[in-house]
């Protein structure tokens, strides 16, 4: 340790010193860029994503035209005579989907209105966790609920309803959403400040008037983003409509129907022994890709509103 | 003008809007929560008469009540160490860099928003992106180590965005206390920043490891299958060189995938395996999930800066 910086200090002992300090920077720098590789791997992934999906769905295209792809009403690869129309594995998507978000949104928007609002600190304190724990549950677990316990209590009700039915999967599917909606838009609620709340009561307000006029306009953009987000959800999930929804492609909007989703196509066609470079083999990339392009473009959407609401306060 | 009357009447019709909306949000928690009653109390009466210590240490079979998920659990345990010793290093030093050492510039933006599209990939095609690329392209097979790799790069915007929530927590009189006593940048991280936010961090990792457990797209996309009698080779060894890697190439099956083969039997004996199953892959999630919790509201408690 050096103490008296006016005493000589040798020749030798400076070349020490001056190398210990280029030895740390070295060492710095070497430590920057290992945490930036690692940083690396994340961009590498979404490259190599966009990459595998474009390589293997190009191969797809050179044989079935991107119109056909669009607009033909059939979906069957295997047959043989293929037809490859999105559209029929779409529909099975958005109809699940709808179902999942019109049992979702309405839920879940009440209960984070309920929990930042109204709820005492107590009651918020315990419903987060347990709401967390639902999100927590594996997607094939809820699968398995949908099946073996939605579908018969909804046959019950709905006579004649198939053992395998988008409705079961999309209640389900909202189920499993509802958590994840309302932690979303809980935060965006709960970081309106109190002073917003406040002008609303001095003019006598009620809760239900400020929340409904002043908490969720200004939480709008938050709200929005839990919506989207939730859009994104619904669409890529896999395992519910796998196991519940049935796995014949079927161009229907109706619920009591079954019908494959994007998503079960791929389970469906790659749960069984798959050779590469096969038709079956490049349609599911050609879905993912579909796929892909769709969430991506709710994510966007979804980060945006996100990063406003944040921004705000 | 309203007559004072009416006015009695307009607040108390707005108050008992008030009241109408409290009963709606207890009854949206109640749904809620009957929702998980029921999950579990179907999964346990079904599933209950299932779980004895034979089902922890028997393979698949064909005949239902002979079945186990002994393969299953062993090849989630295998798994989930692979994805740990990737995700967790790769995640902690993305969180580390983005937070500490990346500049503010378009680039880091790009990087960022690049992150949380990846956090909303459905996990079926990180399954597509395994298939291209791990199984065909660096000819891995449905192995131990891809699905390892796969579900390590599912979680790792969950690993990484904990990392970064719990970095920005530390105060900067931190950094700026380790600064004046002229450490180097990683010394201020390595000794105190990373001290700091280390409970964070880990309740994001074990929140990233019990949803790569439960994930079940991307492994059946991989084609891993669902009946496996024999078990991956073990790690050590007695004989010279006492350790062996040749588990990571060895084909496997997982929790999730078990349940999945279950669930699409048609034989109804089949669907108690199932429930059981499912009841051990939930109690293993919440378990995870239930310590992460703890451990995220004892932090709160604990940290007053």
């Amino acid at each position: 340790m050096e103490l008296a910086p006016s005493k000589p200090t040798s020749g030798i002992a400076n070349v020490g010193r001056l190398s210990r300090r280029r030895s740390r920077q070295i060492r710095e720098r070497a430590i920057e860029l290992l945490l930036m590789s690692a940083t690396l791997v994340a961009v590498a992934t979404t490259l190599g994503i966009v990459f595998i999906l474009l390589k293997e769905s190009l191969v797809f295209f050179r044989s079935v035209s991107i119109v056909d792809f669009l607009t033909d009403t059939q979906w069957t690869p295997l047959f043989s005579d293929p037809h490859f129309g999105i559209g029929v594995l779409l529909s099975g998507t958005l109809t699940s989907s709808a179902i999942a978000l019109a049992l979702a949104v309405p839920l879940g928007t009440v209960l984070a209105l309920y929990l930042s609002e109204f709820a005492s600190a107590r009651v918020r304190e315990t419903a987060k966790p347990i709401l967390e724990l639902l999100a927590g549950i594996p997607t094939i677990v809820f699968g398995y609920f949908a099946l073996f316990f939605v579908t018969p209590m909804l046959r019950t009700l709905i006579p004649g309803l198939p053992g395998f039915n988008l409705l079961s999967a999309g209640l389900v599917m909202g189920v499993m959403i509802v958590p994840y909606i309302s932690s979303i838009a809980e935060d965006a609620m709960r970081a309106v400040p109190m002073s917003l709340r406040e002008g609303a009561y001095a003019m006598g307000a009620t809760r239900l008037q400020t929340a409904l006029t002043v908490v969720v306009p200004a939480a709008f953009s938050g709200l929005a983003a839990a919506y989207i987000l939730a859009i994104s959800r619904a669409v890529g999930e896999t395992m519910i409509v796998a196991v519940a929804a049935g796995n014949q492609p079927n161009l229907t909007f109706n619920p009591t129907e079954q019908a494959a989703t994007i998503t079960a196509y791929i389970v469906q066609v790659a749960k069984g022994d798959l050779p590469h470079g096969s038709v079956g083999y490049q349609t599911i990339f050609a879905a993912g890709l579909t796929l892909f392009i769709l969430t991506f473009v709710f994510n966007l959407l979804g980060y945006w509103l996100r990063k406003r609401f944040r921004e705000v306060y | 003008m309203a007559v004072p009357v009416d006015l009695r009447r307009v607040i108390e019709r707005a108050k008992r809007r008030d009241v109408i909306f409290v009963v709606l949000g207890l009854a949206a928690l109640a749904f809620a929560l009957c929702t998980f009653v029921a999950l579990f109390a179907n999964m346990v009466s079904v599933g209950w008469s299932r779980l004895n210590p034979d089902f922890f240490t028997s393979f698949a079979s064909r005949r239902a009540e002979n079945a186990g998920i002994l393969a299953a659990w062993v090849g989630s345990l295998s798994v989930m160490i692979v994805t740990g010793l990737v995700a967790v290093p790769l995640g902690i030093a993305s969180g580390i860099y983005l937070e500490e050492y990346a500049p503010r510039n378009r680039m880091t933006a790009l990087i960022e928003i690049n992150i949380s599209n990846l956090a909303g990939v459905p996990s079926i095609v990180y399954g597509l992106l395994a298939l291209g690329m791990f199984v065909h392209y660096f000819q891995l097979g449905a192995s131990v180590l891809t699905a390892g790799l796969t579900l390590a790069l599912l979680i790792l915007p969950v690993v990484i965005v904990a990392t970064r929530e719990a970095i920005r927590a530390v105060p900067g009189a931190i950094r700026e206390a380790a600064y004046a006593l002229g450490a180097t940048r990683w010394q201020t991280v390595k000794d105190h920043v990373l001290q700091y936010s280390m409970p964070g961090i880990l309740t994001g990792v074990i929140i990233g490891l019990s949803r790569a457990i439960g994930e079940t797209a991307p492994i059946v996309t991989i084609g891993a299958v669902s009946f496996i009698a024999f078990l991956p080779p073990p790690p050590v060894s007695t004989t010279f060189p006492f350790l062996s890697f040749e588990w990571l190439w060895s084909p496997f099956t997982a929790m999730p995938i078990q349940i999945f083969g279950w669930t699409s039997r048609p034989e109804e004996a089949f669907q108690a395996n199932a429930s059981a199953a499912a009841l051990v892959l939930v109690l293993m999630t919440l378990a995870m999930n239930a310590v992460a919790i703890w451990l995220r509201y004892r932090l709160r408690r604990n940290l007053n800066w």
